[in-house]
C-alpha cells in the first residue's frame, strides 16, 4: 500500500478569505511578516503498486471531484515509497 | 392541468419547503424530487434549493453535484428545461458546470443575512420574464459563501451575452466580482442566484413579494409552450 497525496489551492488570482483571517489572527498573535494562503490536504491510500495508470486515476479524480478547476490548482505526488510484496 | 415543478431534496437541503410552497402559490404543482433517485418524474421545470447539501462538505454543491438525479437534470438542462439554482443550487450548478463560474467564501468573511437589494439585468431568461427590464426588486440574501468568481473572459462574455440576470445593488454583499447575483446559461433557460426569491412570496413572511415573479413567469413560459 502507499500514500498518494493530493495538494489543492486556491488559484493566486482567486481571494482567500480564510487565508486572509489566518493572517489576521496572527499578526494579532505577534507573527508577524507571516501571509496565509490556505488550501487541502488529500492523503489517498492505494491499493498495490502505484503505476503511472494509477496516478493518473488520482489525477482523473483530483480534477472531477477534489478540486474545481475554475478556482484551485491540485499537485499529486507519491509520499511514500512503493513497498516490495514480500511471499 | 398546471405545469408540474420538480424540487430537488439533498440530504441537507433546508428551503425545499418553501420552493415547494412557492411554486404551489404561484399556481404550478409542486412535485418532490429526491436527489437519490435518477429520475424527473416528468416534471416540465426543475428548482435545486437553498441549503448545505452534504454539510457542503469538500466545497458547497461539489457532492450532490454527482447525485443520481443530477445526470438526468444535466441532460434535461441541455434539451432546454428550465432549472432554477438558489443559493446552494447555484453553488450546485455551478459545480456541475451548467453555469460558469464558481461561488467562494464571502469576503467579509462573515455570513450574510439581510433585505437585499438588486436589479433585474434580463428578462429573456424563463425565470425573470415577469420582471421589467432594469426593475428594483429586494429579496432574502443568506449565505456564507457567495462571492461569484470566474476568470475575466468568462465575465465579459456574460456581460457580453446579457447572462448576468440579476446585479446587486446598494453595496455588495458578498465580494462577488462585478456585483453579480445572478446569471443563466447561454440558452438562458438555466438561471442561478444567491438571493432567495421563495422566501418572498407572502406577505406573512417577507418584507417583499418580489419573488413571486420568478415563479409566475415560468409558470406562463411552460403554459405558453404546452
Amino acid at each position: 500500500m502507499a500514500r498518494v497525496v493530493v495538494d489543492v489551492m486556491p488559484k493566486p488570482e482567486i481571494l482567500d478569505p480564510q487565508g486572509k483571517a489566518v493572517t489576521g489572527a496572527l499578526g494579532r498573535l505577534g507573527f508577524s511578516g507571516m501571509a496565509v494562503r490556505q488550501g487541502k490536504r488529500f492523503e489517498i491510500e492505494v491499493d498495490g503498486e502505484v503505476t503511472d495508470e494509477r496516478l493518473e486515476q488520482v489525477r482523473q479524480a483530483a480534477e472531477m471531484l477534489l478540486a474545481n478547476t475554475v478556482i484551485e490548482s491540485f499537485d499529486v505526488r507519491v509520499e511514500t515509497p512503493i513497498e516490495q510484496a514480500t511471499f | 392541468m398546471a405545469p408540474r415543478i420538480g424540487v430537488v431534496t439533498f440530504p441537507g437541503s433546508l428551503d425545499d419547503s418553501d420552493a415547494l410552497r412557492a411554486v404551489r402559490l404561484a399556481g404550478a404543482e409542486p412535485v418532490p424530487l429526491w436527489h437519490a433517485n435518477d429520475t424527473l418524474d416528468g416534471v416540465s421545470a426543475v428548482i435545486l434549493p437553498g441549503g448545505f447539501s452534504y454539510g457542503d462538505y469538500l466545497r458547497c454543491g461539489a457532492i450532490s453535484r454527482f447525485s443520481p438525479v443530477m445526470d438526468e437534470l444535466i441532460k434535461a438542462a441541455g434539451a432546454g428545461m428550465p432549472v432554477l439554482g438558489i443559493c446552494n443550487g447555484f453553488q450546485i450548478l455551478c459545480e456541475a458546470h451548467l453555469l460558469p463560474g464558481a461561488l467562494i467564501r464571502n469576503d467579509v468573511r462573515t455570513f450574510v443575512c439581510k433585505d437585499q437589494a438588486m436589479r433585474v439585468e434580463s428578462v429573456d431568461t424563463p425565470w425573470s420574464s415577469h420582471f421589467e427590464q432594469g426593475q428594483e426588486i429586494t429579496i432574502v440574501l443568506k449565505n456564507g459563501e457567495g462571492g461569484y468568481v470566474a476568470d475575466q473572459g468568462t465575465l465579459d462574455r456574460l456581460e457580453g451575452e446579457g447572462r448576468v440576470v440579476f446585479r446587486y445593488l446598494h453595496g455588495n454583499p458578498n465580494g462577488s466580482y462585478r456585483d453579480i447575483a445572478g446569471i443563466s446559461n447561454e440558452r438562458g433557460n438555466v438561471v442561478g442566484l444567491m438571493p432567495h426569491p421563495e422566501h418572498n412570496v407572502d406577505p406573512l413572511t417577507g418584507p417583499s413579494l418580489d419573488g413571486t415573479a420568478f415563479f409566475t413567469s415560468v409558470l406562463d413560459f411552460l403554459t405558453a409552450k404546452v
